[in-house]
Order: structure tokens, then sequence, then C-alpha cells
């Protein structure tokens, strides 16, 4: 369980203008683990989810969610951001556990 | 008659009156049946604040098959500039064991007030997203999503 899923990054643009929207998609497997349900022997199974995803760009903050049980598995998410300086876009998943899981892909901005 | 009002016109008054009282009050409060914690959600959220029913879409099938992976998108119409911008957007469920989805956080560098993802939907019921502009206000936005399979337990 110690390998971490390998999260899937996709920018509709890796060039933009200076003042471009450049939209994000990212997935992640995940079980989001509600923690209402039971197993056979009628035992809660524990919540296990990934509650918190954020998004910076060339180091700041662009993007974030609180996410609850009711986000399906295997989160996705997609957003959008203003190209303003060239620099890596950093994504990361936060378990209830507190591990991480962390994408990285570059956007090149041009004046 | 003149300069006094009979008990039907006394009824007709009040109860204008409170048709207006609802209508200042929060557009979710307005239609509080949640089965779960949606509305206290939406009040913490706000600080009670009033909600304005504007703005704020909620993009999503209008029948999901699979209620276990629901697309939705929420979009907030604004400028994104320094001085009129979203900085939250809290998005609830008024029909699933637990009124949480998901909050948003989008800050000038989002440039789009614009989120997609997929949710779980145990059966029929609304998705209410509410949008927290950096002025303090609210607006409000929901769409009812028809579940054929629930999305919860199974």
């Amino acid at each position: 369980m110690s390998t971490q899923p390998r999260p899937r990054i996709r920018l509709d643009k890796r060039e933009a203008r200076k003042g471009d929207i450049v939209e994000v998609r990212a997935l992640v497997s995940h079980i989001m683990e509600t923690g209402q349900r039971r197993d056979a022997q009628g035992n809660v199974i524990p919540r296990k989810i990934i509650n918190r995803f954020t998004c910076t760009v060339a180091g700041k903050d662009v993007f974030a969610v609180d996410l609850e049980p009711a986000i399906a598995a295997n989160p996705y998410m997609q957003f959008k951001f203003r190209a303003e300086e060239s620099g890596p876009v950093v994504l990361t998943w936060i378990d209830d556990d507190g591990s991480r899981i962390v994408g990285q892909e570059t956007i090149t901005v041009t004046s | 008659m003149k300069g006094t009002l009979t008990r039907r016109q006394t009824m007709t008054l009040g109860v204008g009156a409170a048709v207006i009282v609802t209508a200042g009050a929060p557009a979710s409060t307005a239609r509080a049946q949640a089965k779960n914690d949606a509305i206290e959600l939406i009040a913490r959220f706000t600080g009670g604040k009033p909600t304005i029913e504007a703005r704020v879409r909620i993009d999503a099938p209008e029948i999901a098959e699979n209620g276990n992976m629901v697309p939705m998108t929420v979009s907030v119409e604004s400028p994104m500039t320094a001085d009129n911008h979203v900085t939250d957007v809290l998005v609830v469920a008024d029909g699933n064991p637990r009124g949480g989805v998901c909050t948003f956080h989008f800050t000038l560098a989002s440039g789009v007030a614009e989120a997609n993802t997929r949710v779980r939907l145990g059966e029929t019921q609304d998705l209410i997203a509410v949008a927290k502009m950096n002025d303090g206000s609210f607006f409000v936005g929901r769409r009812n999503v028809k579940v054929t399979i629930g999305g919860c337990g199974g």
C-alpha cells in the first residue's frame, strides 16, 4: 500500500501568453472510502479519503479544494488559472492519513 | 368600514408580509427540506448572511444513471479582479447521508471561477453551490439531479 499512485495531469496548453487562461485536468486513483459502508461482518469500514487538493503555479497558490466523502472515487479535478509567469504547476493531494501524492507539470509563459 | 380593516383584509396583509420576510431570508432556508446537514453547512459558511439567487451555475446531467460518479461543473459569474472576485464556493447535496460535497477555493490567479469534479449522489436530490465574494456577499445556485442507481453504500 505504500506505493503512491501516479496522478495524471493534463494542461490544455504548455505554452501560454501572459494573461491566457490555462485549463488543468487532474485525476488520481484513490478509493475515497466514505466511512459509511459496512463490511460483511457489519463493521464500519473506516473513512479514508483525499480531504484536500491544492495547486500552485510558480510557487503561488492558485486553487484548492476541501473534499468530502461525497466526491467520487479516483477524484477528478478540472479548473483554470491565469498564466502570469513560467514555472512548475504543482498539484498535491492530501490523504486522511496525512500522506501526500504530488504531481507536477510545467507552464511556459511568453509575453 | 372606512379606515378600518376587515378580518379578511387583515389576513391578506399578514400573508403578504410573511411572503416578503421569506423572500428576504436566505434562499436555502426558504426551501429548508434537506434530509441532512446541508442547510446547517450553508448557514455556517455564510455566517447566517442572506444569499442571493444569481451568478452561480451548476452544470450536471438532468438524469444520472450512475450516482457513484456524477460530473458537475460549478461556475460563478465574476470578473475575478482585485475589487470583485469569488473567494470560496461551498457545494452541498441535500439528499445524501451527509450534506458536504466540497469547497472550492479560488484566487485572483484563478482567472475564472469555474471548477469541475465528479460527485456521489445517493438518490435524486439538489446540488447547491454557495459562492462567497471578496466583499462578503453570497450568491447561490442549485441544480436537481435525478439518480436512477444510487451512489452510496452499494
